[in-house]
């Protein structure tokens, strides 16, 4: 804290006013709300609620259809955040390495961060278009008949693969600036002690990397838990039926359109607890990359 | 970001001997960095050509290599007519509102961050703890996870269907306050000693001072938030129902239902919605890169 502070008193309250009352409003209500109503079943018809204790957490646990979104949801988000980690890593390695348009590339890779989910899934309903979507095509030439939104598996493929497109932007610009960061001395140095690219690249460059990788790891599984929502539901078009949803879609189509609140309650508290989690763990990793660097 | 020429050019020098290898591999470099590039751009690269022929020809072949001359007409069919029977979400008019919900978003957000910031660094609070972990923990939860009991206050609120409804909720999370929350413990003591001996009260130090001392962040969280609310869609999803606010990122589903329907379903005009969609946000980014870099990766930590 400064030291040398102003001393009005109900100034600085004043400033504060508009961040409380939204937070209170709109984040710890709700939040407290959706706790609550967890413990609670409420009557389709309106008339008041009633305790059910844990009622509500046992009936998500034991539907198979729960289950079947949970798995998929920690499916799809491994292989979103391997695969977009992989592919910018190599991408950002690259990029830090050439000389000649190193600019130009670092522009190219990072626009489409800009672009939003739903349009994601929107150039998926085109790339795999039924009739003559590019990639169906592609597929086609290897006997794969690719068939979006019918199929449970390509539904996943096709989300899977404009999820990593969306998300290679960001973890780009994160490993170009980590590897930038990366001081000459120690780039000098590797180079007089080890000739190949390759383990130079696995002793050296990886090993001061994995801090900003460790990081990235959360914003991959919080962004393939939350931000997949547009992606998914334009490529679904309001229509899941038997095909693949996350966590978030099912909070959405439980509480919003099929007025299960408690159901839906339970859910929201669960994603809860794993961003929680996924939190308590980043704050951890950025400590220790304080200590790193 | 500036001065990374000249470290790889530094860190390529001893490297010299082994010449002829190291142009196989910086071809090889190339090679990789070319796919990547295409990878990221061919996609909406086959939007705009889609856009430039008859709908019927894409019916049939889909995207090709073809490129005709129905830009144009798309554009202003885009622009001017509307996606349903209502008439008032036109391009334009999803434009506008788009506009809105970005412009709205980013600078309700750090209005509100700053003086909580300020508020926090600067004065003697009796509650200033208390006050810093309410607004702190806010950065442990985002909106999805909560999403339906908001929208059940905001209904309650009478706030469906108005802009207050929509942009207030984004903005009950600490990501900006936090921002320059560090941003003002950085700023050295002795600018607000020397104001005060000035005789410089806090509101003179904060406009006079602060704020011009902070542009550069001001820029760098500007481009971020922009995006973010121009790209928001689950909250406006359910928020908006009424066809005269609903942006250009949430009509993308109405516009794949169009494509649905129709005889001929008319990804032209579609295509030319998204991009419309993109295209702002984008534009932010690659004429602002310096600042948007500077802004994602000093937010995000």
């Amino acid at each position: 804290m400064k030291r040398a502070a102003f001393d009005q008193k109900w100034f600085p309250v004043l400033l504060l006013l508009p961040q409380l009352s939204i937070i209170c409003l709109f984040f710890y209500w709700p939040a407290w709300q959706a706790l609550r109503s967890s413990f609670y079943l409420e009557d389709p018809f309106g008339f008041g609620s009633t305790f059910v204790g844990f009622e509500n957490y046992l009936r998500l646990f034991r539907s198979g259809e729960y289950m079947q979104t949970a798995w998929f949801t920690l499916v799809f988000s491994l292989s979103v955040t391997f695969l977009s980690l992989a592919i910018a890593l190599l991408l950002a390695v690259k990029a830090d390495g050439v000389l000649r348009g190193a600019k130009t590339y670092r522009t190219l890779l990072m626009w489409v961060y800009a672009v939003a989910p739903p349009v994601a899934g929107f150039l998926a309903l085109i790339l795999f278009n039924q009739r003559w979507g590019p990639l169906t095509e592609f597929f086609r030439a290897f006997g794969w008949d690719f068939r979006i939104r019918l199929d449970y598996f390509d539904t996943a493929f096709a989300m899977i693969a404009v999820s990593v497109w969306k998300q290679i932007p960001v973890n780009f610009i994160f490993f170009l600036s980590g590897l930038q960061s990366i001081p000459k001395a120690v780039r000098e140095a590797a180079l007089i002690d080890n000739r190949s690219a390759v383990s130079r690249f696995w002793t050296v460059t990886f090993p001061l990397l994995a801090p900003t990788g460790f990081f990235l790891l959360i914003i991959n599984i919080t962004y393939s838990l939350f931000d997949t929502f547009g992606t998914i539901d334009t490529i679904l078009r309001n229509n899941p039926g038997d095909q693949p949803i996350t966590l978030t879609y099912q909070v959405y189509l439980d509480g919003f359109r099929g007025q299960d609140i408690g159901g839906s309650s339970a859910q929201s508290v669960v994603l809860m607890v794993v961003v929680l989690a996924l939190t308590i763990v980043q704050f951890r990793m950025v400590e220790r990359r304080i200590h790193y660097t | 970001m500036a001065d990374m020429t000249h470290d790889t050019l530094a860190a390529a020098g001893p490297a010299r001997p082994a010449r002829r290898r190291l142009r196989l591999s910086t071809i090889g470099d190339h090679a990789i960095l070319i796919a990547g590039a295409l990878l990221m751009v061919a996609p909406l690269l086959m939007l705009v050509q889609m856009s430039t022929v008859p709908d019927a020809e894409i019916m049939r072949t889909g995207p090709s290599l073809a490129i005709g001359d129905r830009l144009w007409p798309n554009v202003r069919a885009a622009l001017t007519e509307s996606m349903s029977f209502s008439g008032r979400n036109t391009g334009l008019a999803m434009f506008r509102n788009s506009m809105i919900l970005g412009l709205g978003f980013a600078v309700g957000k750090i209005v509100v961050a700053m003086m909580a910031a300020y508020a926090i660094v600067y004065f003697r609070l009796r509650f200033a703890t208390l006050a810093f972990w309410a607004i702190f923990t806010t950065l442990l939860l985002p909106l999805e996870v909560r999403i339906v009991p908001s929208y059940e206050i905001t209904q309650r609120l009478g706030l469906l269907n108005t802009w207050t409804g929509l942009i207030v909720p984004l903005i009950a999370s600490a990501t900006a306050t936090f921002f320059f929350r560090q941003f003002f413990m950085s700023v050295p003591e002795e600018l607000v000693e020397a104001a005060r001996i000035d005789g410089a009260g806090p509101v003179k130090f904060f406009v006079d001072i602060l704020v011009p001392l902070s542009r550069t962040m001001i820029a760098a969280m500007f481009i971020i938030m922009f995006v973010y609310g121009w790209n928001q869609y689950l909250w406006p999803t359910m928020i908006v129902t009424e066809d005269d606010r609903i942006t250009l990122v949430q009509g993308i589903k109405q516009i794949t239902q169009g494509l649905e329907g129709g005889q001929i379903p008319e990804y032209g005009r579609s295509n030319i919605l998204a991009i419309l969609a993109v295209l702002p946000p984008v534009l932010v980014v690659l004429f602002f890169q310096r600042w948007f870099v500077k802004g994602l990766t000093e937010t995000d930590k």
